[in-house]
Parts: structure tokens; C-alpha cells; sequence
């Protein structure tokens, strides 16, 4: 049989922005891999940098990265090509050696790649990281919409993504005044009632204690109980977007003309945010270029949908992520460690079955993906850090 | 063009939607809530309650039933049936007077409000004057006269409630017509009691609180007669030949008084306290009734000695040497005698007595009057209802087993038939016998014939024999010593108390082919019983599932185990418990399941769950669920009682520590101390407006309860490969997880030597970690997978094995359908995301077109937290109606909601109350009943026409067209008995009268 592999260039992942972003895509035959040396040399060879001294890892079931330096885990990479394996190249000397390991299994796939492709690693000695770009951050939360709502609303999206971190915040009951055509009328509402410290919402800086809460991904909440609200965030919360009505309304984004230059979000954002601000008012007209600073990202990732993130564990301990793995590892104390060493058939019809469920999903519900592919490319007006 | 197709193919959906579904209550079963009046007409032959709550509800022949609702919010006090009508008046607690009548409507009678009247006194007068005490429905249909708590007597025509002022009975010219030496100083109260003299209608009598009665003539408008008793008036009766007034009064005494003579003053005959020498309460109620040959009835409520049975609800019943005092379990509303014969002037046969928990009927014409059981009203929380079960189309088979071991069980109850015959029920035969089963706090399961209007009793099975309780068996309460005096009779079944809350049945599950049952109770014992024709006495054989499975560092905090009674027990014929698991720890029942073609049962808890073979009886499998870091679902019950007291007293104390040191600081300074104080009632008001605030936060695996076991459910499909299906067990969660079991069942012939096993076969988590509510395989063709033994007894087609079965999980927040036996997502339908509700039951239901015969589909029938009720199609799983259906606040109502498999469903509306609604356009359960003019005979008419009374009749007051149209329909009424002669005829003819009548005019 013959294997398909694809390796992202190393710039991608490193962070250095100074190397393009190299894809190649070449095949293999299954039966025959050779040993480690030959694969080495063959990929100095594919990606022409025949005197680079490389680290490479592979993209295991489970999302883990993991590295390939001998020829025992050459072959065991080979063997686990489900058909398609993915390779990263780094190079030796930029090397973040924190992103291979299994423990990383209790994070999700897609986090584990983001973290490696995107995240800032504090530690690391070696060349500084270039914060101008945002492409270099995982994004936490965005403004979106800024083209379509009105001025005095906002509609701030919260990435959840399985990380540790709460979302934080609290909502009460309460009254707001809406203009009617029989003039000033007041009608109950829901208002964000507290922040929490070192949460997720807190730490965007979008939103703020009284700020009225309109709309719940979409939908609006007018009519709506407490309890009801409730749930529809919780319901909502791996990928959370709330309009809201600042209860402060002196950092609303201010539209200039046809173009409508983002001007920030509110304050208390601005001390990470200051090189990003200078991105997005450095002439380029934010809210029309939309998705263009996430690009960076397989939309997949962003349109993290925790649908496709349930986690189904076969007989005998092994895991078989639909089509992407979350594990949830913690909730099964009494679960059987996973084995490391999988097996390939298993393996293989797994992903076989998930790429299946992808595009059935994709062809049985196809307004919704075009809605949701709408609201992807009106997004990214302005991001946080 | 496609555009337009797809618009064609919608509205043809849409039309396939109305053929479908269909949103009605019905009706409702049980008892009412809160009942506060007792109404009955002799001549329809129909019962009528009124509720605290403004509901009135009559009923006729069993399956004979009419509600209506006041709209203002407030009780009903009286209930009078015009004579001879099929109008009645109730009386409400705002002092208002509503007129209803019973009006055919395409073949079927209906309730309705036709008027309504509050009486208006003289301009400044004070609101007593008008304050309704007493009415009387005057015999001839056409007076009601009101007694106030001023004193006075209005009389207003009805059904117009025209006052008729210049015949009104006031105070002073009452006054005027007594002795000086009774009436001068003092009031004399309230209008107590109003009564016609049955052999004069022109005659009646006031009963006044002070106790004067006066006899009133209407025809000369003067007082007659008077009576002069010096207790307290509670009620008067006068005796059918209008010879004699019986009156009880406040000190427990009655009195009988001759008024035949020609004096003013009627002479005491006798007076008694019947349960006398010690100070009595209170007779509220006498009633005396002839019989043919032999001595009167003499019956009364209350009376009973203040101190030693004050608190007993007792109506007295005397007879010849026959003397009981009816112990009744609750407090009594009111009571009536019906009597036999056409014209209501016979034997007593019965006596109804409406208590508040319930309605008694007691046979009055056989040895010892026996109890004759109720075919409605039937009190569905003698013990508080703790879950129910409904089983739709049950074989005939079983279905007359449970009704024969029922039958032993009432072998107490009297075997005449129901005395209450109003009416004609004209609904259909239910298609096919449906049980529901009730699981009751005090460990009983009652079994009702729930295939019709009238939610029947049919079986009641304990559980408690099976366990040692506190209560013993011995402590029989029923048990009457000779000579007792008061002579005591318990009657009625209405028991709240339970023996021991851990009897509680929480979950049920009957396989209506095998009459195999098991049900599963609070302190986590689960018993599987089999259905005997014959009494048996056999021991229990328990077997405990220790849940836990070796997880430290917990401890229960909650109840103990049951204890099992370990010698054989006798049980009586019905269901018999031959095997019970015993969870440990003995946490309440969360989920139950039984496959009867396996012989399997699996059970779950907060801890875990457990598979059980009850052939074998053994445990073939222990799971435990829990988290570890979760505290809360390991100390029990109580632990959270206990935290919220002692938050309770934290606040309390904080409250008080605030005051004492506000106190300590301004002692001296009195101004300060106010300004002091009135901070901390505002700090107060504060604290009880402060918002109610809810944390937003995405679920985690820490959260409380993850571990507890939501549903539990058997398949046979394609769990590990796609070419075999095997049997297997699903298990839902709190934390949205799923855990499915491959099962492997020895061949026939080796079940009972060779071990069941399980393996398990895949878990899945749900992302969004909401709690798995049901759990659903779907064949080849879409349909879900058949009931055990369904297959078998022919009833259902078998499922398709060829095609790719499905897996449909139903969570609180989202539907989503999985692949088999490689678990992945095809599709899903999200509810919480898109409208903030979630799903708290759910149901698999049959909807059959109304329009042919042969077209149905299958769906999910779903209730939400915010009781809206919606129907989901399958296997596509899309929302197809929606209905709002209970209060959302109804948080008792919601939980207690069960699905049919036909599309209907029942929830409570009450503690005692089932309200029965139906989804399906097809299925539909609801009263359909006419009821007709009663018979008159020529003396009845004579009585109901008076002379006195024409006069009125074509004078009526053209206040509002409803009265109009009701004065047309008494014209008609009167024709039609000129005309049929004391024939019946139905309403619906009037009505053609009525037009008639207006084209006329």
C-alpha cells in the first residue's frame, strides 16, 4: 500500500515568520519503509535543505505530537498512516521540545496542534518570538460583526477551546429602556451581574459588569427567562458569542465612512493588545478583510463545534476520537489506561469512519454550514490577546 | 422550478403534520384539588364539586363529566342546582354569583357560564349587608333567595338575577314579628340557613345565627311562625311531610320542633346532645330521612366530645338500633342522601360524603353499609404519588389476571352499582386497554384501567411485606373495641403517613407479555416480581450490588438499607416478589430496565448501575459511575438538607449579630438607633431584591452528579461489528456519558446452568456533558427497535437486521444520531443552544393519520423544562410541533409527566389530579356525555310551576343577550313540558325551540 504524507514546513510551527510556509505532500510504500537515515535524507531532499539539521515529529491518532528518531518509531508512525501521516519539520536548533509527550492526550487534538503551531512558549530560549503578528497567538476572544451591528451593540465571541481557563461571568434578571413607537418603554432584560477574576471573560476586557445581554449566538433573549439564558450559554459555551449592550458606551467602535476602521475595544485590554492595535489601524481596513488575520488557522479549528469532539473509547481501551479527540479522561476514573501502541486496522477504519461522518455531516446539513461558514468571514475585526 | 417543488413538497408535509399531530388536554383524572362545595341534583342525577381554586366539576353515570372554571381566581362556597333544571348556581368566595348551565352542542353537552350577579345593596350601606351567608334555589325554578350576613333575605329572579326588591325579607320586619322579650337586645345574626318547606313551597324557613328561626309565607310576605332556640345556629332541615324542622347547633345539640299547629311559637319536641355529659362540638349538619316502613335515617355531622375525638371527622348515622359514627380521614366538605326512585322521594340507598381528600359513598340499604367503591374521583394520593408508568394495548390475557387479583381486594366494597347515574356517556370503547401504574411513598404500586374517560382502580400491590418496617403489622387501625362510644367506623383510604420513606417506589417497568414486573424504591432495592393466580408464600431472596466497587475515601451519610424479612411471607394473589437486589449504597433508584425475553434487569443510581439475571439470581454486572472528587453524590440525601439548615442559621445568625451590635453601639442615641435600624431594613430589602445571579460556565467532569445513572436501556444490534449483533445494555449519565455492554446469553437450554455475561463494548462522551435523558436504537428501516417479546407475540413487525442500525442519544440539551456499530455523529438536532430549554422528558410514540387508516410514523414526543411540549420525527430527528402545555414554574407537574405510546400523556396538576392531554390526532381520550331534561311526573310539574310563579315569567329583563337567550330557552322548557307532557326530550331540541322563539319576537 502506498502512504501518503504531507509536511507543513517548520516556519509555520516555529514561528519564525522569516521561513515561508512550506507544504509537501509526498507517498510511500507501506510495505517497504526502509530505515530511519533514508527517511531522514529523504526529507532534507523533498524540502531542499539538505544541510539543515531537523527534528521531526508526527501527528498520532489521538493528536499528539510525537517525535521520529529511530527507526523503531519510524516504523511505528509508518504503521499508523491512517492513510494520510502528518510530518512537522523543525529545525534543531528552534526546537520546542515541550510540544511532544503523551499527557498531552488530555487536551484536544486541534488545541494540542494550535498550541504547537501558535502558541507563544514563554520558555523558550531561543530566537525571540515575534509578537506583531497575531497569527502568533491563539486567540481568546474577538469582536465580530463590527459591519452590521449597530455602534452602541457588540457582539463578542469567546474561544473556549478546551482549555482550563472558565469563561467567568455571571447574569441577573433586570430592566432596560427600549424606544417604541409609544415612545420610552421598559421592558426586562438580561445584564451581565459579575465578573470573575482571572476568568476568560474578564480577561478580554470585552465585556463588563451591567452590560446588557441581546443575543445568545444569534439569538436573541428578549422574552427569554434567566434560566433559559442560562442554558442557552452553557449549551453554547465551547464557542460562545454574545451581543451585548456596553454598559459603557465610550469604547464603542467608531465607523469612519464606508470603511469602518476598527478603533480598539474597551480599555482595560489595551496593555498586550498595544502592537496588535497598531496591526489593525496601520491603514488596513479590518472589517473588510474578514478572517484574513486567523487565516492562519484550519477553519475547523476555530469552528471548534463540540459535536464533532465526543469521545468514543472502543472495547479494550482504545480511543477513537469522532472525528477529532477530546478526551475526557478525567470524567472515567475507572477507564483502563490508553494504550499507546494501536492498532492499525482499528485505527484505520476509525479515521476511515470519521472523514465519513465529516462529509455526511457536511452534505446533510449544508445551511448550516453555509451560516456558519458566513459568520466565519465576517469575522475578525479586531482580536484580543 | 425547484423552488416551487420544494414549496409544494412543504405544504404537503405540513398537511401531513395536521393529519398527525394534534394538541388537546382531555380530561382530567383523580380528585380535585382543594374541593369547598358539594352540589347534587336528585332529578339530572349529578354530583357537582367547586374547588378553591374557582373549578367546578360535575359528574353523572361513570365516564359522564363536565369542568368549567370561574375566571375570577377565587373559591367556590355553594353549589345549588336550580330543581328540576339543568341550571346551577354557585356561590364564590368574592361574594359573586354565577349562573352555569349544561347546553348540547353537536350531540354532546357542554358546560357554561351564563351569568353572573353581585348583589348591590343601598347606596352607603355597609358590605355586610350583601355579604352572602345562605341561598336557597327556590323550587320553582325561578327564585333565588339569598340570606346575607346583615340578616336580611334578597330575593332575585332568576336565571336574569333581576332583584326583586319589594319581595326582599328585612331584618326589622322580621324583627317586628318575634316576642320583645327574645328579639330586643341583641342581633340576630347572620342569615344561617334558608330551607323551602317540601310540602309548601311558599313556605320557608330562616335560621338566623342567634338560632330564631322564622317561618316565612312568601305569598302573604309575612312571618308565619317562628322558633325560638336559644343555642347558636349551625344548620336546619325540614322533614319531608313539612311537620317537623330539625336544627343542629354550635354547642353540639339538635333539636326537633313541631310546626304543624296554627301557632306563631313551634313547641320543642325533644333535644339532645347526642354525644353528650362533656362539652361537644359542634353538629354542622342534620338531615332526617323516611323510610317506608320502620324508623327515619337521622344523620349528622360533628358533635363529637371537644376533647377525647375533637379532631375526629365523623358523621353520625342512626337507624332503628343501628347507631355509627363515620370516621373519615380528612375534614368533611358536605354530604347528601340519595334517595330511590324516579322522583328522588324513596328509600335512602346511599349516602355521598365529600371530605377534602377524597369522596365516600356508603350503601345505606345493605347489611352493615359497605363503602361502595368510586369509578372517578378516586383519590390518586392516598399515599403521595412518586412516579408512574403507563403500559399502552396490554393483551387481554394479562389484563383480566390483574383485574381478578384486583377483584379479591375489594371484596369489602358493596356490590351495588354506582348510585350516581346522570347523563349518557356517548364516547367510544377505548381502542384498545391501556394500564397506568403509580409508584407510592408509602412502597405500593396501584394499578388504573387507563383506557378511558374514568381512571379506574384495578390492583394495588405492596411492597412493604417484603421488608421489616417500624409499623406493626398487628397496629391494625381498623379495628373497632365492643362497647366503644363513640361507636367509630374508619372509612375511606386517604393515608398520607407513611410507614417508612425508603418503601417509596421510584421506578417501574412491566412487560405486558410475560407479566413479569420489577419496581425499584428509595433506599435502592429493586424487586422483580411475577404475576400468580394463586396466593403463595415464599421468601426473598436478595442479593446486594455493591456499586462502589472499591472506590475510597466515600461515605454515605444518607438512609440505611431495607431489612429483608428472611422467613417466607404470604402474598396474595397479583404480583409476587421472588427476587430483589439491594444496592449499596443504598442510594434512591435513578433508572430501570427489564428484558423479559433475557430474564435480565438493570438498575442504576447516583453511584452506578447493575445488571441482574433474575433466573439465576446473580449479579452478571457492577459498574460503578462515580467521580471521584465528587462529594455530593456520595453522602447521601441528607447532607444536603443539613447544608442548607445550617446556611439557614448562618444567615439567621448573621442577621441577628448585625442587630445585637447595631444595639450595643447607639444604645444612648435613639435617633441614631432608628437610622440604625432603618438601614438595616433597607440592607434587608436589599438582600430580598438582590437579583438572583447565575454562573455561566461550560460543564466539566467536576461538576455534582455526573455519576448518576439517567437511563438504562436493551438492544439487540450491531454493537462491535457490523455482521452480528448481539444483545447489549446501554447506560446514560448525568456527566453525558454513555456506556454500552456487549451481552453474551447462553443458548435456551443452558440459560438457567450456564452464567449471562458482560463485556464491556464502547463509551462514549458527550462533548457538551449534558445528561443523557434516553437512549434509542433504530433499525435498518429507521423504526425504533421493538419491545421485548413484541416480536414474538406477533405484534410487531421484527426489526430490520440488514440495513445500518442507529444509535440516538437523547440529552438534555440535543438529539443526535450515531452510526452502528462504529459510534460517529450523523446528525443532530440542538434545543438548548437554539432556545434555551431542555429536555426533561421524553417518549417513543406512534402517531397514526387521522385522515387513512394505514399511515403513521413514529416520534419522539418530548416535555422541556419550560413545559412545552414538542413532537421530534425519526428517524430524522426533526422538530415538527410544538406546544406550550404546563406552567414552566410547575416544577412538580413537569417531573411527573408520562408518556403513552400512542401520543398522549398525563401529568399532575395536583398532588391527587392526573391531567390527561393526547399529542396524536388519531388517539384521542375525552369525555363525550349529553345529558338530558329529567323526567317530571305531573306531581313534580305541579310543584315546579307554583301559581305564584307565572306571573314572572314572560317579564323578563333584556339586561344581556346571554340572559336572553337563556330566558328563550326556559321558554321552550316550559313549552316542551306543556307539550311532551312529562316526556324527556334532549337540549339540543330546545334549542331548535329557542330559534323558533326569536323568530317570533
Amino acid at each position: 500500500r502506498v502512504v501518503d504524507l504531507q509536511n507543513p514546513s517548520k516556519a509555520r510551527w516555529c514561528g519564525n515568520i522569516t521561513f515561508g510556509a512550506e507544504f509537501r505532500r509526498f507517498s510511500l510504500d507501506r510495505s517497504k519503509p526502509g530505515r530511519f537515515d533514508e527517511f531522514y535524507g529523504l526529507l532534507q531532499h523533498v524540502h531542499r535543505i539538505p544541510n539543515v539539521d531537523l527534528l521531526v515529529g508526527y501527528a498520532d491518532v489521538h493528536g499528539d505530537l510525537l517525535p521520529i528518531n529511530n527507526d523503531d518509531n519510524y516504523h511505528k508512525a509508518i504503521s499508523v498512516a491512517s492513510p494520510l501521516l502528518r510530518l512537522f519539520l523543525q529545525r534543531k536548533e528552534e526546537a520546542d521540545y515541550s510540544a511532544f509527550g503523551t499527557d498531552s492526550l488530555t487536551r484536544p487534538k486541534k488545541t494540542v496542534l494550535a498550541a504547537v503551531l501558535l502558541r507563544p512558549d514563554a520558555n523558550r530560549k531561543k530566537p525571540p518570538v515575534i509578537i506583531s503578528l497575531p497569527r502568533d497567538f491563539r486567540p481568546v476572544s474577538s469582536i465580530i460583526d463590527v459591519d452590521i451591528l449597530p455602534e452602541t451593540h457588540r457582539r463578542v465571541r469567546l474561544y473556549k477551546h478546551g482549555q482550563e481557563k472558565p469563561l467567568g461571568f455571571y447574569i441577573r434578571d433586570g430592566s432596560s429602556v427600549r424606544v417604541t413607537p409609544q415612545g420610552l418603554e421598559k421592558v426586562p432584560g438580561i445584564f451581565i451581574s459579575r465578573m470573575v477574576p482571572g476568568g476568560l471573560a474578564e480577561s478580554t476586557g470585552l465585556l463588563a459588569v451591567n452590560d446588557e445581554v441581546l443575543e445568545v449566538n444569534g439569538i436573541e433573549v428578549q422574552g427569554k427567562s434567566l434560566d433559559q439564558v442560562t442554558d442557552m450559554m452553557i449549551a453554547n459555551s465551547h464557542n460562545l458569542i454574545v451581543t451585548v449592550k456596553p454598559a459603557n458606551q465610550r469604547n464603542n467602535i467608531v465607523r469612519s465612512g464606508g470603511g469602518g476602521a476598527a478603533s480598539g475595544s474597551s480599555g482595560r485590554s489595551s496593555d498586550s493588545g498595544a502592537s496588535f492595535y497598531g496591526y489593525s489601524s496601520s491603514g488596513t481596513a479590518v472589517a473588510t478583510t474578514p478572517a484574513h488575520i486567523i487565516q492562519n488557522y484550519h477553519p475547523e479549528e476555530v469552528e471548534s463545534d463540540e459535536d464533532d469532539e465526543d469521545l468514543v473509547i472502543e472495547a479494550g481501551g482504545e480511543a477513537v476520537p469522532i472525528p477529532r479527540a477530546a478526551s475526557a479522561s478525567c470524567s472515567m476514573p475507572a477507564l483502563p489506561r490508553y494504550e499507546p501502541h494501536l492498532n492499525l486496522r482499528t485505527a484505520a477504519n476509525g479515521a476511515l469512519a470519521a472523514s465519513n461522518s465529516a462529509s455526511s455531516l457536511s452534505a446533510l446539513s449544508p445551511t448550516g454550514r453555509g451560516l456558519e461558514g458566513r459568520s466565519q468571514e465576517e469575522d475578525g475585526t479586531v482580536i484580543t490577546l | 422550478m425547484k423552488r416551487f417543488r420544494r414549496h409544494g413538497q412543504e405544504s404537503h408535509r405540513d398537511r401531513i403534520k395536521q393529519e398527525l399531530y394534534q394538541f388537546n388536554k382531555t380530561v382530567e383524572h383523580g380528585f380535585p384539588h382543594q374541593p369547598s362545595a358539594l352540589g347534587f341534583s336528585p332529578s339530572l342525577q349529578l354530583l357537582a364539586i367547586g374547588t378553591r381554586s374557582g373549578a367546578i366539576k360535575l359528574y353523572g353515570a361513570p365516564g359522564v363529566e363536565f369542568m368549567g372554571l370561574h375566571d375570577e381566581n377565587a373559591a367556590v362556597t355553594q353549589i345549588h342546582f336550580l330543581p328540576h333544571l339543568v341550571e346551577l348556581v354557585t356561590l364564590l368566595d368574592d361574594n359573586s354569583l354565577h349562573m352555569w348551565t349544561l347546553k348540547a352542542h353537536k350531540g354532546v353537552s357542554e358546560l357554561l357560564e351564563i351569568g353572573r350577579f353581585t348583589l348591590t345593596g343601598p347606596p352607603g350601606a355597609p358590605p355586610s349587608v350583601t355579604r352572602v351567608t345562605a341561598v336557597l334555589a327556590h323550587s320553582s325554578g325561578e327564585l333565588l333567595l339569598l340570606g346575607t350576613e346583615g340578616g336580611h333575605v334578597f330575593v332575585v329572579e332568576v336565571p336574569g338575577f333581576r332583584e326583586l326588591e319589594e319581595r326582599n325579607i328585612s331584618l326589622e320586619i322580621v324583627t317586628h314579628s318575634i316576642p320583645e322579650e327574645y328579639g330586643g337586645r341583641r342581633s340576630l345574626e347572620h342569615v344561617e340557613s334558608l330551607q323551602e318547606n317540601p310540602a309548601n313551597p311558599q313556605q320557608v324557613l330562616i335560621g338566623y345565627g342567634r338560632g330564631l328561626m322564622v317561618i316565612w309565607d312568601l305569598d302573604c310576605q309575612s312571618a308565619v311562625k317562628h322558633i325560638l332556640a336559644t343555642q347558636p345556629l349551625e344548620s336546619v332541615w325540614w322533614t319531608e311531610d313539612g311537620l317537623r324542622v330539625l336544627s343542629s347547633h354550635s354547642d353540639g345539640s339538635y333539636c326537633r320542633w313541631s310546626v304543624a299547629g296554627l301557632d306563631t311559637q313551634s313547641e320543642q319536641e325533644k333535644s339532645e346532645v347526642p354525644y353528650g355529659h362533656f362539652p361537644c362540638k359542634a353538629i354542622s349538619k342534620v338531615i332526617q330521612l323516611p323510610t317506608k316502613q320502620g324508623p327515619p335515617f337521622l344523620l349528622f355531622s360533628g358533635g363529637m366530645p371537644r376533647a377525647s375525638y375533637g379532631d375526629r371527622h365523623c358523621i353520625t348515622v342512626i337507624h332503628s338500633k343501628t347507631h355509627v359514627a363515620l370516621d373519615f380521614t380528612s375534614r368533611i366538605i358536605d354530604f347528601f342522601v340519595i334517595r330511590d326512585g324516579p322522583d328522588q322521594a324513596g328509600e335512602p340507598s346511599a349516602l355521598v360524603v365529600l371530605v377534602e381528600e377524597e369522596l365516600v359513598v356508603i350503601d345505606l340499604q345493605t347489611e352493615g353499609w359497605p363503602v361502595i367503591q368510586t369509578p372517578y374521583l378516586v383519590p390518586l394520593h392516598c399515599s403521595a404519588i412518586t412516579c408512574s408508568h403507563h403500559v399502552s394495548a396490554i393483551p387481554l390475557k394479562l389484563w383480566e389476571r390483574v383485574l381478578s387479583a384486583g377483584a379479591l381486594q375489594n371484596t369489602h366494597y358493596s356490590k351495588k352499582p354506582w348510585p350516581i347515574t346522570g347523563g349518557l356517556n356517548l364516547s367510544p370503547d377505548p381502542p384498545q386497554r391501556d394500564l397506568l401504574l403509580t409508584g407510592h411513598e408509602d412502597g405500593t404500586v396501584r394499578f388504573w384501567d387507563a383506557s378511558g374517560v374514568c381512571l379506574y382502580p384495578m390492583y394495588k400491590l405492596s411492597t412493604a411485606g417484603v421488608f421489616h418496617t417500624d409499623a406493626d403489622p398487628n397496629d391494625n387501625m381498623n379495628q373497632c373495641t365492643e362497647g366503644e362510644w363513640p361507636p367509630f367506623r374508619k372509612v375511606g383510604c386517604f393515608d398520607p403517613y407513611s410507614d417508612d420513606p425508603r418503601l417509596g417506589i421510584q421506578k417501574i417497568h412491566l412487560c405486558k407479555y410475560s407479566g413479569y414486573l420489577t419496581v425499584a424504591g428509595t433506599a435502592g432495592q429493586i424487586l422483580v416480581l411475577e404475576l400468580n393466580d394463586e396466593s403463595a408464600e415464599q421468601a426473598v431472596e436478595a442479593t446486594v450490588a455493591d456499586l462502589l466497587q472499591g472506590q475510597e475515601g466515600f461515605r454515605w451519610k444518607g438512609h440505611t438499607r431495607l431489612e429483608v424479612r428472611e422467613e417466607p411471607v404470604l402474598f396474595p394473589p397479583g404480583f409476587q416478589p421472588f427476587a430483589l437486589v439491594q444496592c449499596q449504597p443504598p442510594a434512591v433508584v435513578t433508572a430501570l430496565t427489564l428484558h423479559s425475553e433475557w430474564k435480565l434487569v438493570a438498575f442504576g443510581t447516583s453511584h452506578g448501575f447493575g445488571l441482574y439475571d433474575y433466573q439465576q439470581k446473580n449479579n452478571v454486572l457492577v459498574r460503578c459511575t462515580l467521580n471521584p472528587s465528587d462529594q455530593l453524590a456520595m453522602e447521601g440525601p441528607l447532607s444536603r438538607v443539613k447544608s442548607i439548615k445550617k446556611s439557614l442559621r448562618q444567615s439567621f445568625r448573621r442577621i441577628r449579630r448585625s442587630r445585637v451590635s447595631l444595639r450595643k453601639h447607639h444604645v444612648n442615641n435613639a435617633a441614631k438607633l432608628q437610622d440604625a435600624n432603618a438601614r438595616l431594613e433597607a440592607e434587608l430589602a436589599e438582600m430580598e431584591l438582590a437579583p438572583v445571579q447565575r454562573k455561566i460556565e461550560a460543564r466539566s467532569s467536576d461538576d455534582s452528579f455526573t455519576g448518576l445513572v439517567r437511563t438504562l436501556y436493551f438492544a439487540d444490534t450491531f454493537l462491535s461489528d457490523s455482521s452480528h449483533n448481539t444483545p447489549s445494555l446501554w447506560a446514560g449519565t448525568n456527566g453525558g456519558s454513555v456506556f454500552a455492554y456487549q451481552l453474551r446469553l447462553p443458548s435456551v437450554e443452558r440459560r438457567a446452568e450456564d452464567l449471562v455475561t458482560a463485556h464491556p463494548a464502547k463509551e462514549i462522551q458527550l462533548m457538551h456533558r449534558a445528561p443523557v435523558v434516553a437512549i434509542l436504537v433504530m433499525d435498518g428501516h429507521g423504526s425504533p427497535l421493538p419491545e421485548p417479546l413484541e416480536v414474538a407475540h406477533d405484534l410487531a413487525r421484527s426489526p430490520d437486521m440488514q440495513g445500518s442500525h442507529h444509535l440516538l442519544v437523547i440529552s438534555e440539551e440535543q438529539f443526535k444520531v450515531f452510526t452502528l456499530p462504529k459510534v460517529s455523529a450523523k446528525m443532530k438536532l440542538k434545543l438548548t443552544a437554539i432556545d434555551g430549554s431542555r429536555v426533561r422528558r421524553v417518549g417513543v410514540a406512534w402517531f397514526g393519520s387521522s385522515c387513512s387508516e394505514d399511515y403513521g410514523e413514529s416520534g419522539l414526543t418530548v416535555l422541556t423544562n419550560q413545559g412545552d411540549l414538542h413532537v421530534v420525527s425519526l428517524p430524522g430527528v426533526k422538530m415538527q410541533v410544538h406546544h406550550p402545555c404546563i406552567r414552566r414554574e410547575d416544577v412538580s407537574g413537569i417531573a411527573s409527566c408520562v408518556f403513552t405510546k400512542h401520543g398522549q400523556g398525563f401529568y399532575l396538576i395536583s398532588p391527587s389530579e392526573f391531567e390527561r392531554f393526547s399529542l396524536s390526532a388519531r388517539c384521542v381520550v375525552e369525555p363525550r356525555s349529553l345529558v338530558e331534561v329529567p323526567h317530571q311526573t305531573p306531581t313534580s310539574l305541579s310543584r315546579a310551576q307554583p301559581d305564584g310563579a307565572s306571573e314572572y315569567r314572560y317579564e323578563q329583563p333584556e339586561r344581556a343577550s346571554k340572559n336572553h337567550l337563556c330566558n328563550n330557552m326556559k321558554t321552550a322548557l316550559t313549552g316542551g313540558k306543556a307539550l311532551s307532557n312529562g316526556g324527556d326530550f334532549h337540549i339540543c331540541s330546545v334549542s331548535i325551540v329557542k330559534e323558533e322563539c326569536n323568530d317570533g319576537e
